[in-house]
């Protein structure tokens, strides 16, 4: 898998990497828990993070200028195990200068189709948040209306949903899109789903048409999240007042203080180029290359055994 | 009593939901890449034995349920109770019908079966996976039936009906899996 990977990016020009998985700042995503240690540069006690993703780092090359690259490595996220979690996972992710959504969408869909020849995997799907969100639960994903969502909850045999969700929105979403629609999406084909709801996104633009969507799009397969990609949100001051504002919720819920990255901001400051990234978790593709129940089965020692 | 924190959640753990013991039978993490967290979690209600589905955010907690399987020993049906000792400590609990249940029908005097004590009374019983018992009614059978035929209903000493073949006969012990209610085999004396 990891070959072919290679020889496809070889084949378009698109440049490997490699960036530190040990930094001094992190994502301030409030859903993604990270590490940390310490890192002895004595006199001094300084400590680092393990990367969730090498977004930041890439983006940081992307700026001064690298051109379109790629980069199969390691991310980690703290407190996720189960069956398609281990907390230390393979990640491919690749950035593409001047490509929209749309043409990165392009190559996701040939990068699947060459991994899976042979799997005689069905044509790519492509269809609107919107639109799936409301054939598969008749409700509007963009328009927040509390009576409805709970009715719907309990319509399911989900009464729970009201509590844990309450009047938030994201949560709501979260909680449906994962119980009723993801399990529906990509049954032996890549399901793409694009046109995520503003508040759903953190790095992602705002799509100029439909302000309330964002220019993101995630990949299903068999019902299995496999990736997320983005046009890639290029306004330094945008992305500082997202940070500020996923920190300030931090501190409110009182999560583990992360450090934001000030050195990404400067690089969107002197200008990141115009281009759409995506992330794809290796591991559960090669899970569905190999029909893997769980994780566990392709690592070589999952985290309990590591 | 603990609190077990969803990561904790595994297969056996007894809980505290809605106010009934229940035991976790599978627990899934479900969460999207750039979202919230939650555990979809099967349970079983060991006072009903309903089996539902229930999520959780993941990082929500349930109390531990004061729930244990102990080996103890069936004495006896007063005709309102039913009782059973520990063996070692001679220790006696009693239960009605309805939460002897369906184990009532593989239950013989002096064999050894699971008591699950909540809080420390029954909560349900379960027999031991094979029991040994006696025919005590059954059609006769013909001469020269072998077991590959299609069996014939036979009454137990404690109750149960089973499906017998037919060369077996009134009187004759067998061997029984209570978790089938299948006939296993005859057991010579």
């Amino acid at each position: 898998m990891l070959a072919r990977i290679r020889r496809f990016f070889a084949e378009r020009s698109v440049l490997e990497v490699e960036t530190p998985l040990l930094s001094h700042s992190i994502g301030t995503d409030p859903q993604l828990e990270f590490f940390t240690t310490e890192y002895l540069s004595l006199p001094l006690r300084q400590t680092l993070f393990l990367q969730t993703s090498p977004e930041f780092a890439m983006k940081r090359l992307l700026a001064a200028g690298s051109g379109s690259i790629y980069q199969i490595g390691k991310a980690f996220r703290n407190g996720e195990s189960g069956r398609f979690h281990n907390p230390e996972f393979t990640m491919l992710e690749w950035y593409r200068v001047n490509f929209t959504l749309p043409q990165l969408m392009d190559e996701i869909s040939d990068l699947i189709g060459e991994l899976f020849s042979g799997h005689s995997l069905q044509e790519t799907q492509r269809v609107s948040y919107q639109d799936i969100f409301y054939s598969l639960t008749g409700l509007d994903p963009l328009v927040f209306c509390y009576q409805d969502y709970c009715a719907f909850a309990r319509a399911c045999q989900l009464p729970e949903a009201v509590d844990i969700c309450g009047h938030d929105h994201a949560m709501w979403l979260d909680f449906i899109f994962s119980h009723k629609v993801q399990p529906h999406l990509g049954g032996n084909t890549l399901c793409m789903v694009y046109g995520y709801p503003a508040c759903q996104s953190s790095l992602a633009r705002v799509n100029e048409q439909f302000p309330l969507t964002t220019d993101r799009v995630e990949l299903f397969i068999n019902g299995i999240e496999l990736g997320n990609g983005y046009y890639e949100l290029s306004d330094a001051e945008e992305q500082d007042r997202r940070f500020n504002k996923e920190l300030a919720i931090r501190h409110q819920q009182q999560l583990p203080v992360s450090v934001k990255d000030n050195r990404l901001i400067s690089a969107l400051e002197s200008g990141l180029p115009e281009c759409s990234g995506v992330a794809i978790g290796l591991d559960r593709l090669l899970m569905l290359l190999t029909n893997s129940a769980s994780i566990e089965d392709v690592l070589s020692f999952s985290i309990h055994r590591a | 009593m603990a609190i077990y924190s969803t990561n904790e959640f595994k297969a056996g753990l007894k809980v505290m939901l809605d106010n009934d013991p229940c035991a976790i039978i599978e627990n899934e993490f479900v969460k999207p890449g750039k979202g919230q967290a939650f555990n979809r979690v099967k349970i079983r209600n060991l006072k009903t034995g309903r089996v539902i589905e229930r999520t959780f955010k993941s990082g929500e907690s349930l109390e531990g349920a004061d729930v244990v399987d102990v080996e103890m020993q069936y004495l006896y049906n007063d005709g309102q109770f039913r009782h059973f000792m520990v063996p070692d400590t001679f220790e006696q609990y009693q239960c009605d019908e309805k939460i002897v249940g369906d184990a009532g029908k593989w239950l013989k005097d002096q064999d050894s079966c699971t008591v699950t004590l909540w809080n420390d009374s029954p909560l349900a019983i379960s027999p031991a996976n094979f029991v040994e018992l006696t025919i005590v009614e059954t059609d006769p059978g013909v001469r020269g039936d072998t077991s590959g035929g299609g069996g014939k209903p036979a009454t137990l000493d404690t109750g149960a009906v089973v499906r017998v073949p037919l060369f077996v006969q009134q009187g004759e012990v067998i061997k029984v899996d209570t978790r089938t209610g299948e006939y296993v085999s005859r057991v010579k004396e």
